[in-house]
């Protein structure tokens, strides 16, 4: 017993990690209706920079005050990612559907590259020795606002405007809103977020590559939304806590772990063409919630 | 850097074999996306079955090189079709994510299949024939220097042989017809009585017997075959289908073609490091200058 | 009933100078002038393909013309962006509703009040209250804006559940609610019965005393046209063919003629018109 409540602990973080990737992919793809393959790349660019910040720039700093150092190295890397959302969104947020998407793994993968040659920060070998300074309840804390912010976010009037560019562009536009102004504002958003997760990564593993963010990482973070429902908050914490179980359950049994992964793959084929609008609809029906006061129906 | 004729040529030479290859794969993927608006994911895997149905059925069965070569593109066709019916077909009409998602889970699976059965490192691919090198200086002085592999002329004749019966197929037949028509309107040529099912299943396996014939030239070009040699071919094919215009049957091949020399140059002339760089460049010039490809039209929306 | 609210006098406040557009060898508008004058009830009318639709998107910035100007208040607008066209005053409903069905009614019209929302996006962030104070004015008025086109009860329906009439009643309200000079209607009447489309017509008016918004309307019922329309703009294939007041176009020779070269299916509306 005391192994398997070992095992959560330790598995927790991972869990509240990718509950934080997922929601921030969900304000691009699901709240804002677009389709981006890249996140992965604003992961990386906000674990990089968090663990730069600790290990390379303020290393003794962050020995003496952890803490804050920490909280200091998730601003600095939700900074880096949003400006690296802003600087890949504006060339790319011109396109779009199928174009949009093919773009961003393109961009996806130049910033894996570039990270990959970067001498400063390991290049292929990767960064090490960061400082094991995160405690469960911070990660979980830093979860929790994302989710509440988020949530606050898209019952505003910025958060209307975002839908509505998803519900219908050409109407939105004739609704004064500035449709270019507010898929940006999604999308630097979302990386933002996705800076956040990959400051918390980072501090979580102690030790980060390039190729820890590749291509697979987008699709994860897109199959959670998925699997859960797209444009559903609630759905992507569903949807991670999910995709991020199945393998580690997997790898828990001998037999199982070495085909670990096609039976993921199988799975994820199964789930779509059992639910392809994801499972939250399937969890509402189950629970019978009632929905909220201002959205209750006539 | 100074310009050598005849290392021009090689370079072209290669890079036209190598263009070739990613020619028969980007095919499938704009044969699909003409007609379902679907990024086969997959398709790559297409790819890497035809390298290893080469394996069993030249090493295994001992099939004669022509006779194995189409039952190894029947055999990738099929298992396309299998796949389609199985995974793409019954979410043809839910939302645009979960067919992509699918597709994914394809392409793991069938990669990891492969993995598991064939081991992750490279298998040796049968030698068909003894691969002569024709010095092509000997025939004309002016190309003193250049070679050229048997191997690479029998991916050239190959591919044209395939080229010539797909345009034949697509511009001559009834089936080609129908899907031309249905990569124009899908929804009038449903109402006009074209058997949708049976046609996009021929799509795919069109477009994955030509993948996996590529896969064939391929395992034999480098006598060997690998699971994981799926996924970067395949992103490069697709990366030239983009280029020459997604959903234009030409455009494919030129795309191709453009992307094989451009690599060759490339490592000629640059730094060989660069290569796969290349294809992305490429595509994201494309995308931000003129992402509807050389021979696409832009779309219009209609308010 | 159009007497009765004449218009502001006759001052102009659009005005469309030859405008043309050309979609590679199709001319779908061609050296089209008229104005629209302020308080008026201008109808928009020709047959199929006449390129009626495709002026409404030429006005509010969905295309660019090929020639030509679009002058609001004398000031040049073809060309713009549609979010700016609709930041100048001109709101428009759509042939097909383009209404953002996931959401309710009452945040379909709350869209439309975006821009005067009184808190800024770190406010909305972490719920300050000065977004408190801008939420709770912005639902005011948009429920005010509904309570006035009697669409309250329906406020907390997601749109896409609406019956069709009520769908069109909301694209109307969303309209309304960016407080336009000009509301431009494609075809509101569309897929109506005789008793929706007179419900819609004590609507357009009603909208028109309590706004104060000029009205720019593209229709097919010829009943609806003839009975509101206070002045009436024929168009065929792209050329505009006629204008004038409803009696002068139905007798109109030319535009006779253009509708399949038969009478124009008019019932006759009960009261006489000028």
């Amino acid at each position: 017993m005391t192994g398997y409540l070992s095992l959560v602990f330790e598995l927790a973080p991972l869990f509240l990690i990718n509950v934080i990737l997922a929601a921030s992919l969900n304000v691009i793809n699901g709240f804002c209706g677009l389709f981006s393959l890249g996140h992965a790349g604003f992961f990386a660019v906000g674990a990089y920079a968090a663990a730069g910040f600790t290990v390379l720039v303020a290393p003794e700093f962050t020995a003496q005050s952890p803490l804050i150092a920490l909280t200091l190295a998730c601003f600095i890397g939700m900074a880096a990612s949003a400006l690296a959302g802003l600087l890949v969104g504006i060339p790319c947020l011109r396109l779009t559907g199928d174009y949009l998407a093919v773009a961003t793994v393109g961009f996806g993968e130049i910033i894996r590259i570039v990270l990959l040659n970067t001498e400063a920060v390991g290049a292929s070998r990767g960064l090490p020795g960061i400082p094991d300074i995160v405690p469960l309840w911070f990660t979980a804390l830093a979860t929790i606002l994302t989710l509440w912010s988020l949530n606050n976010l898209i019952r505003s009037s910025f958060g209307r405007s975002i839908l509505a560019v998803r519900e219908d562009e050409i109407a939105a536009r004739s609704m004064r809103v500035n449709v270019r102004f507010y898929k940006t504002l999604a999308f630097v958003v979302g990386s933002m977020f996705a800076g956040l997760a990959g400051a918390l990564f980072a501090h979580d593993r102690q030790f980060i590559a390039p190729n820890s963010f590749g291509f697979m990482v987008s699709v994860q973070a897109l199959l959670m939304i998925v699997v859960g429902g797209l444009g559903s908050q609630a759905g992507a914490v569903i949807g991670a806590v999910i995709v991020t179980a199945i393998p580690e359950l997997l790898r828990l049994h001998p037999a199982l772990a070495e085909i670990r992964m096609l039976i993921f793959g199988l799975i994820m084929i199964m789930i779509m063409l059992w639910k392809p609008d994801g499972l939250i609809g399937v969890l509402r029906s189950l629970l019978r919630k009632p929905l909220k006061p201002e959205r209750a129906h006539g | 850097m100074t310009i050598v004729f005849t290392e021009v040529v090689q370079y072209l030479i290669n890079g036209i074999a190598q263009g070739a290859v990613y020619a028969l794969i980007a095919l499938g993927y704009t044969m699909v996306y003409g007609i379902l608006k679907l990024i086969n994911f997959a398709h790559g895997e297409f790819y890497m079955a035809g390298a290893f149905f080469g394996i069993v059925a030249f090493s295994v069965l001992g099939l004669p090189p022509a006779l194995g070569t189409i039952a190894v593109m029947v055999a990738t066709g099929l298992l396309a079709v299998l796949v389609e019916r199985l995974a793409y077909r019954p979410l043809r009409h839910s939302n645009r994510i979960a067919p992509l998602i699918t597709a994914i889970g394809v392409s793991i699976v069938l990669l990891e299949a492969a993995r598991l059965i064939a081991g992750a490192h490279p298998r040796p691919f049968p030698q068909l024939f003894e691969n002569t090198v024709y010095e092509l200086g000997t025939w004309m002085p002016a190309l003193d220097g250049v070679i050229l592999q048997k191997t690479q002329l029998v991916i050239f004749f190959t591919t044209l042989v395939l080229m010539a019966l797909l345009w034949f197929i697509v511009n001559r037949t009834k089936w080609g017809r129908a899907m031309r028509a249905l990569s124009v309107d899908f929804d009038a040529s449903q109402l006009m009585g074209v058997p949708i099912n049976r046609v996009i299943a021929f799509t795919f396996f069109l477009g994955a017997a030509l993948a996996g014939a590529a896969g064939l030239l391929v395992g034999m070009y480098y006598n060997q075959a690998e699971p994981y040699m799926g996924q970067l071919a395949g992103l490069k094919a697709f990366t030239a289908a983009v280029l020459g215009g997604i959903g234009v049957i030409p455009g494919a091949v030129l795309g191709a073609l453009f992307l094989g020399v451009a690599e060759a140059l490339v490592v000629g002339y640059g730094e060989s490091s660069y290569r796969d760089a290349i294809a992305f460049a490429i595509l994201i010039a494309v995308l931000m200058t003129r992402p509807w490809g050389l021979l696409g039209k832009p779309e219009r929306v209609k308010v | 009933m159009a007497e009765a609210l004449s218009p502001q006098g006759q001052e102009c406040l659009l005005k469309v100078e030859k405008l043309t557009i050309r979609f590679g060898g199709l001319v779908a508008v061609n050296e089209v002038d008229f104005e629209i004058r302020k308080g008026e009830l201008l109808g928009l009318i020709g047959p199929n393909g006449a390129g009626k639709t495709t002026c409404f998107n030429l006005l509010t910035g969905v295309y660019a013309p090929t020639s030509g100007k679009i002058l609001v208040d004398g000031r040049e607008i073809q060309g713009l962006a549609p979010h700016k066209v609709a930041a100048l005053g001109l709101a428009r409903t759509f042939q097909n509703i383009r209404l953002f069905k996931e959401l309710t009614v009452l945040e379909n019209v709350l869209v439309s009040f975006h821009f005067d929302r009184g808190y800024n996006f770190v406010s909305a962030l972490l719920r300050l209250p000065s977004f408190h104070r801008g939420e709770k004015r912005l639902r005011e008025q948009a429920m005010n804006l509904l309570r006035s086109l009697d669409l309250e009860q329906k406020a907390h329906v997601p749109a896409k559940s609406l019956p069709y009439g009520e769908q069109r009643k909301v694209e109307i309200a969303r309209a309304l609610a960016t407080n336009p000079k000009l509301l431009l209607l494609d075809e509101p009447a569309a897929g109506m019965n005789p008793v929706e489309t007179a419900r819609l017509c004590e609507l357009i008016q009603n909208i028109r005393a309590q706004f104060q918004v000029t009205v720019l309307l593209i229709e097919h019922d010829m009943s609806l046209v003839m009975k509101i329309c206070e002045r009436i703009v024929v168009l065929d294939y792209g050329n505009l063919i006629a204008e004038g007041k409803p009696s002068e176009i139905r007798t109109n020779p030319k535009v006779i003629e253009a509708y399949l070269g038969g009478t124009i299916n008019v019932t006759e509306p009960e009261a006489p018109h000028a």
